[in-house]
């Protein structure tokens, strides 16, 4: 065994935005710190390697983002997505604090994209990475070069020495690392399809995994198993529909498949089972993992006609393509005649009205079993094109419970003494159900900062 | 319509990342394929030579190697420069020297030299190492000079200007005459500030490094700058010779000096400045084939400075014979690698840029287009 006779202020465990923000405002804080990341380098930054934007209050024009943006309105969001379940004061307390994420970031040398001619108005709640996530976890870890945190890669903790709600230290293998505080900040454990599987049975085998294949919850599960306080469920998790060619893990952004709401989709029965055209596919699109995975072998087929092509973000795999519905069916494995059955009625029952795609246009179908509610055009013009879709995992809700200043929540209500958490792994407290595009990033960024000036105040005054 | 594995890997590779556009604020070859869903070789070359090769996107790539993807637009676009440098010259045969392109401009350098060195000492005998009362004219005449580089330039300027038109044909652009000059103009700008090399807010580019940087930028500036500047000078002195009966030698305060040594101070410091980036810039993005044709060209244009001002400071010494054959030598051999060196990327990338205009303008793409696609819309990918 490695036993290292250093004492480090701070030991924070995974080198995503959220350890990498508290190991940088412990550090800056005066504090000795030690970055345990799990991944090799290449693979560095957990899911925020993925992401691409975050979602700051503003209550005028901020860095890149313009207009207002401001508590009540943010709140009512959150309220809207979460159907309740937050945790108000701790939530609100949140929002605040998000007004200075982008400055804190810029001050570090992360760089958000300018507005670009054309694009939708996010500028005005998502703050953009230029270059996506990866750019901010390189611009981080250049900053924790320069301020001397002791970076280790490959480093998974594998288990925690902890006395009467104190943490003494971390074990990486065999080696200890001693901290006088301790930040979990470990991602989720949607890689971890065992314990997918535990939560979700057998159907979780056919679960893609959009994010890095290194978070696998270790840390959670040890936490837990050491007394925290657990925050929502195992088999809560954001899954969306993509791609059922993607890769098992990381095939991230770009395997999503944006034409739902413009086709049909089918099981593979050759069956309609949910309203395609509910909603806006931005709004709609984090249910229909769940949608898929509920149905036989989790997947689905959506099917579109040459009126569609251009009309949605282009997907990384190419469609199935043929001329007639029969044909296609053969090629994506399905029985044609039931396809063709599938089709023919949900073509008869198109009711007249005018498709506009940039509103819901209530071209709907009626009498149906299943009807579609807006933007329900026959399927007649070949070609047709089919994509397979399957339920990609995006993260867990799955975490430990915290108080306003980051501090873990033990199971019997009780306050860890020198144990953070930040990101994913505590996000729960604050979204305890649903999303909002950048809201995981500002829950890591605004408790990352937290964490790490509570765990250095902590270390520096014992 | 070329198929190689340049063009099939270049199309994988975007087709990725446009269903991605993470990289969408960095530059515009992202800006391009966002207004495009199939890529074919015409696309991909106009793509190719929007691309600097500054590694912006590479480094921020969540799907660069190791991830399976494997995803390098900066190496990927290199290598398919490479080729399409080839593809577009004139005449066709000599679009192999792009292939091994620094060894055979090595050899052409050394070539030139050679036959200067050589020339001037036979033309002038035991009075190659003396001092000539019209300096450097007293060792190779006015008449002599102005044939042979007169001559030289002709070809060059036609080859130049016949690869140049294979590649806007190939841009689909229209004839000069019926182009929207302020597309143009835009297009010019973008060309002239190397807007895309500022990492697309400003900062800076990946370039050496992952940290972003404007050195690049600076130096890259100063080499262009400094070349137009010499070319000014050059220019200005045919001008004064042909105009106003002013033959050279000028003193140094006249205007062909003035901007001759200006310029040639950038094309000290530029070309340098890129070399010791490039020595230092990450070796994943810079292509597999670029066989020495940046290195030579950055070499030619140092050389042709050095010697340039060398010969300034030595044209009234017995040393001018030796300095203006050692500067002859450089310049005929950056002249006659002009169309079949990097040099040619300059003109590509304004066309590019040019064309690039053109489609924002429209918000629709133009370049490799059978018939335009007037449902392409917009959206962005929230992550």
């Amino acid at each position: 065994m490695n036993i290292s006779s250093q004492c480090f202020d701070v030991v924070v465990a995974g080198g995503g935005q959220a350890g990498l923000i508290a190991a940088i405002v412990a550090a800056e804080a005066g504090a000795t710190v030690c970055l345990l990341e799990g991944a090799p380098k290449s693979y560095r930054g957990g899911n925020t390697r993925h992401t691409r934007n975050l979602r700051p209050m503003h209550e005028g024009p901020l860095s890149v983002l313009s207009g207002v943006y401001d508590e009540e309105e943010y709140w009512d969001d959150l309220l809207r997505v979460t159907k309740g379940k937050t945790n108000e004061p701790m939530a609100r307390m949140m929002l605040r604090e998000s007004a200075g994420c982008v400055d804190w970031l810029e001050k570090r040398g992360v760089q958000f994209q300018p507005p670009l001619g054309g694009t939708l108005h996010l500028g005005r709640t998502n703050a953009f990475f230029m270059g996506g996530g990866k750019q901010l976890v390189n611009a981080l870890y250049r900053w924790a070069e320069g301020l001397s945190i002791e970076i280790r890669y490959d480093a998974k903790v594998t288990d925690i020495a902890f006395e009467n709600n104190r943490f003494l230290g971390a074990y990486v293998g065999d080696e200890w690392i001693k901290g006088k505080t301790f930040v979990a900040a470990a991602g989720g454990f949607e890689a971890n399809v065992e314990w997918l599987r535990e939560a979700w049975g057998p159907v979780a085998d056919n679960f893609l995994i959009r994010g890095t294949p290194y978070n696998r919850g270790e840390l959670l599960k040890l936490l837990l198993d050491k007394g925290a306080m657990q925050i929502g469920e195992p088999d809560q998790c954001h899954a969306v529909a993509i791609d059922g060619r993607a890769p098992k893990f990381d095939g991230g952004i770009c395997t999503r498949v944006d034409c739902v709401s413009l086709g049909i989709v089918v099981n593979k029965d050759a069956k309609r089972f949910y309203d395609e055209g509910e909603d806006f596919w931005p709004k709609r699109y984090a249910i229909w993992g769940r949608l898929v995975a509920k149905q036989p072998d989790q997947i689905g087929h959506v099917i579109i006609d040459t009126k569609s092509k251009g009309a949605f973000m282009p997907p990384v795999f190419p469609a199935e393509t043929a001329s007639t519905i029969e044909e296609l069916a053969i090629k994506i494995g399905l029985d044609p005649q039931t396809l063709r059955e599938t089709v023919d009625q949900f073509n008869a029952a198109v009711q007249p009205g005018k498709f506009d795609h940039t509103e819901l246009d209530g071209l709907a179908t009626a009498g149906l079993e299943v009807n579609k509610t807006n933007w329900a055009r026959p399927i007649d013009s070949p070609p047709y094109s089919a994509y397979s879709l399957k339920p990609g995992i995006t993260f867990t809700y799955l975490g430990v419970g915290v108080d306003q200043s980051a501090r873990m929540l033990m199971s019997d209500d009780t306050l860890s003494e020198n144990i953070f958490a930040a990101g994913e792994i505590m996000a729960g407290n604050v979204l305890g159900e649903g999303y909002l595009a950048g809201i995981g990033m500002t829950i890591g960024n605004v408790f990352g900062q937290i964490a790490g000036r509570e765990a250095a105040k902590y270390a520096l005054n014992n | 319509m070329r198929s190689t594995t340049n063009i099939d890997e270049a199309a994988r590779v975007m087709t990725i990342c446009n269903a991605c556009r993470y990289c969408e604020g960095h530059c515009a070859v992202f800006q391009a394929m966002e207004l495009r869903l199939e890529f074919n070789t015409e696309n991909l070359d106009y793509l190719a030579n929007l691309c600097h090769n500054c590694g912006s996107c590479f480094h921020n790539c969540q799907y660069a190697p190791p991830h399976q993807f494997n995803l390098n637009v900066a190496a990927v676009f290199a290598d398919l420069r490479q080729e399409n440098y080839a593809v577009y010259a004139w005449p066709a045969p000599l679009g192999r020297l792009f292939s091994q392109n620094g060894l055979w401009v090595s050899i052409l350098t050394a070539i030139m030299l050679g036959l200067f060195m050589a020339g001037g000492a036979i033309l002038t005998g035991a009075d190659f190492f003396a001092a000539h009362p019209n300096q450097f004219y007293g060792v190779i005449s006015h008449n002599v000079l102005v044939t042979l580089f007169g001559s030289v330039g002709i070809f060059v300027f036609i080859a130049l200007s016949l690869s140049i038109r294979k590649f806007w044909r190939a841009m689909s652009l229209p004839s000069p005459l019926s182009l929207d000059w302020l597309n143009v103009w835009t297009g010019i700008k973008a060309a002239l500030s190397l807007k895309y090399l500022d990492g697309g807010n400003g900062q800076g580019c990946s370039y050496p490094t992952e940290k972003p940087s404007m050195l690049r930028r600076w130096f890259h500036q100063a080499t262009f700058w400094g070349f137009m500047l010499c070319f000014a000078a050059t220019s200005t002195a045919t001008v004064m010779h042909y105009g106003f009966d002013l033959p050279a030698p000028y003193g140094y305060i006249s205007l062909p000096k003035f901007l001759g040594i200006l310029g040639g101070l950038g094309l000290l410091v530029g070309p340098i400045g890129l070399m010791m980036l490039k020595l230092q810039a990450d070796p994943a993005i810079k292509g597999r084939s670029n066989g020495g044709m940046d290195t030579s060209f950055l070499v030619l244009l140092f050389g042709t400075s050095l010697t340039g001002l060398l010969l300034m400071l030595l044209s009234q010494s017995s040393w001018v014979g030796p300095a203006l054959c050692l500067h002859l030598g450089f310049v005929m051999a950056l002249f006659l690698s002009m169309p079949y060196g990097k040099f040619i990327h300059g003109f590509y990338r304004l066309i590019a840029l040019v064309a690039f205009a053109v489609e924002q303008q429209k918000h629709q793409a133009v370049v490799g287009v059978v018939e335009p696609d007037p449902d392409m819309i917009k959206v962005k990918n929230l992550g």
